[in-house]
């Protein structure tokens, strides 16, 4: 078995006005090939610091982690060229069309412009956007419709991992359903690995292989799927991914949430 | 790199003065009170080389000095725009937060930063002409004797050395997305004084005429003054060349190392993101 992405002890430090934030503190984990892995845990955890460093956006105070075998902070350009990301602010160029947009993206990424207008046309489909409001300027457009932009940026470069930050906050029950489609459809038809985070438990389920929470910067349990409901099944029917949480932190989402503020 | 590789840079930086171009057509109003801006400055300009003569009552080659100060106004526009588009392309970046993605592309930093300067090099060349167009209207110029195309020379071999203040000029919006355009204006206007901008550098304290001579506007301005005024053929600039292209040669490539310096450094800091 290969694997897509591997780290080794990673460790994050920020420091912001003399105060010292351990945003992880850390990190193993080994993403197999194909499979979707999800990142769970309350606000503030680390997992968009965790995607960050994947992303070669931030370099990791300490250990190891390499894509592909390819060593992320060392040879960030090759890792680069298999990897996209969707993050929860949309991240546009808001006076520019969506079209110029997605071509602006497009061409850095060295995809030409008829491949890409192709591709632009065929996900717009797939998650509902309409192709006429393609050449308004994005400040024009909800936050949903941003949303399936991004999208449409990141899955037009068909990356081999894709790291996808909250990709469906903010989306409507449907275009929820669209986007899940799109990600399984990205496993299923072109083999992608796809890291995921996402606060919708049943998301969570409904998309993912494998899984893994993390709270305060430390993972505190991973495993696949089935096995870590089944490891509290005894316990609570029809358990979900926040009841594992609750399981081996005796806190709730919520709770880890309040905490983390009230350390802040 | 391979052939492949070639074409995927290249179609990078067309994507990127596709963009920068889309940028400034959205804001063409802006573009047009800027403009005027900068043509007001430059008939100031020319009004003070005029009135020279009126309060010092003795009698000068006017159109000679119009011409002068001019030439001057010309390029502190020409900078103007210049590091503008080049730091302000960051500054945008940073504040929608398109930056993340920007870095995240498998190109080469160079082909990114050079391609915004590109851009930012012959808008800026077609807007001194246009300026020069308009300004000539208003003062009866004699031109008769300028040689346009060894000043265009001048200035584009001057340019790689502005590439390379340019790119450092880029670093401050990245470390700073507040203030950083601010202080890139500072830094041109300290650029120009001490390069002779509207008069010439032996004016200036001996201490200035030594720090100037290591400004590449100090031999941009007279290799153009000396083309737009006397008419000296490009192979007679030589003295201002030679200069130019030590000191871009020396400028563009610590430019681009500069930004990756920094950049490596906003990475290791996390100040790429606006929000907390
Ligand atoms: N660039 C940064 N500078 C300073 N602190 C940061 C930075 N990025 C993250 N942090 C801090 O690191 C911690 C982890 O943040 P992170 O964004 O990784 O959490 P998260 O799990 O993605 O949360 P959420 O579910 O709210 O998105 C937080 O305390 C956050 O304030
Ligand atoms: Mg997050």
């Amino acid at each position: 078995m290969s694997y897509a992405l591997t780290t080794e002890n990673i460790k994050k430090v920020f420091k912001k006005n003399k105060k010292t934030i351990h945003a992880l503190k850390g990190i193993d984990l080994q993403i197999r090939e194909g499979e979707i892995y999800g990142l769970l845990g309350p606000n503030g955890s680390g997992k968009s610091t965790f995607i960050r460093i994947a992303s070669t956006l931030l370099i990791p105070d300490a250990g190891k982690i390499e894509i592909f075998g390819y060593d992320v902070v060392k040879k960030a350009s090759k890792v680069q060229r298999l990897i996209n990301r969707v993050s929860v602010e949309a991240s546009f160029f808001r006076k520019l069309s969506a079209i110029e947009n997605l071509l602006f993206a497009a061409g850095i990424h060295g995809i030409s412009k008829k491949e890409a207008l192709k591709k632009i046309y065929a996900i717009s489909e797939k998650v509902g956007l309409d192709k006429g409001r393609l050449h308004d300027p994005l400040e024009d457009f909800s936050r949903g419709m941003q949303q399936k932009v991004a999208i449409a940026r990141a899955f037009m470069t068909e990356p081999k991992l894709m790291l996808l930050d909250e990709p469906t906050t903010g989306l409507d029950p449907r275009a929820k359903r669209e986007v899940q489609s799109l990600i399984l459809h990205m496993k299923e038809k072109m083999g992608a690995t796809i890291l995921l985070t996402t606060h919708d438990m049943e998301e969570a389920e409904r998309l993912c292989d494998y899984v893994a929470i993390i709270h305060k910067g430390r993972i505190i349990v991973k495993g696949h799927t089935e096995k870590l409901k089944a490891m509290i099944a005894h316990k609570i029917k029809n358990p979900t991914f926040e009841d594992v949480f609750m399981e081996f932190t005796g806190v709730s989402f919520d709770e880890a949430e309040y905490e983390e503020a009230e350390s802040a | 790199m391979n052939t492949q590789g070639v074409v995927r840079e290249m179609r990078a930086s067309w994507a990127f003065i596709v963009r920068n171009f889309n940028l400034i057509k959205r804001y063409w109003k802006w573009e047009l009170v800027f403009f005027v801006y900068t043509i007001a400055n430059s008939i100031t300009m020319g009004f003070i080389g005029k009135g020279v003569e009126a309060f010092s009552g003795a009698e000068l080659d006017t159109s000679y000095l119009i011409l002068y100060m001019l030439l001057g106004s010309i390029l502190w526009g020409y900078l103007s725009i210049l590091f503008e588009i080049v730091a302000e392309t960051v500054a945008w970046e940073r504040w929608e937060e398109t930056i993340e993605y920007t870095f995240m592309a498998p190109i080469k930093r160079a082909t990114h930063l050079l391609s915004v300067c590109g851009f930012a090099i012959l808008y800026g060349i077609l807007r001194a002409g246009l300026i020069l167009l308009v300004v000539s209207a208003f003062f009866d110029l004699d031109l008769s004797k300028a040689n346009v195309l060894s000043a265009t020379g001048i200035l584009a071999v001057a340019s790689f050395s502005f590439i390379g203040l340019g790119m450092v000029a880029a670093i401050l919006p990245l470390i700073s997305p507040e203030k950083g355009v601010q202080v890139v204006h500072i830094f041109q206007a300290l650029l120009l004084m001490f390069s002779g901008v509207y008069y010439e550098i032996t004016v200036l304290p001996q201490w200035m005429q030594n720090v100037a001579k290591f400004s590449p506007a100090t031999y941009a301005l007279k290799g153009m003054r000396s083309a737009i005024l006397d008419g000296k053929g490009f192979s007679e600039l030589w003295s201002q060349i030679w200069p130019l292209l030590i000191l871009g040669l020396f400028l563009l490539p610590a430019g681009i190392y500069f930004f990756q310096l920094m950049e490596q450094w906003a990475k290791k800091r996390g100040v790429l993101k606006r929000s907390g």
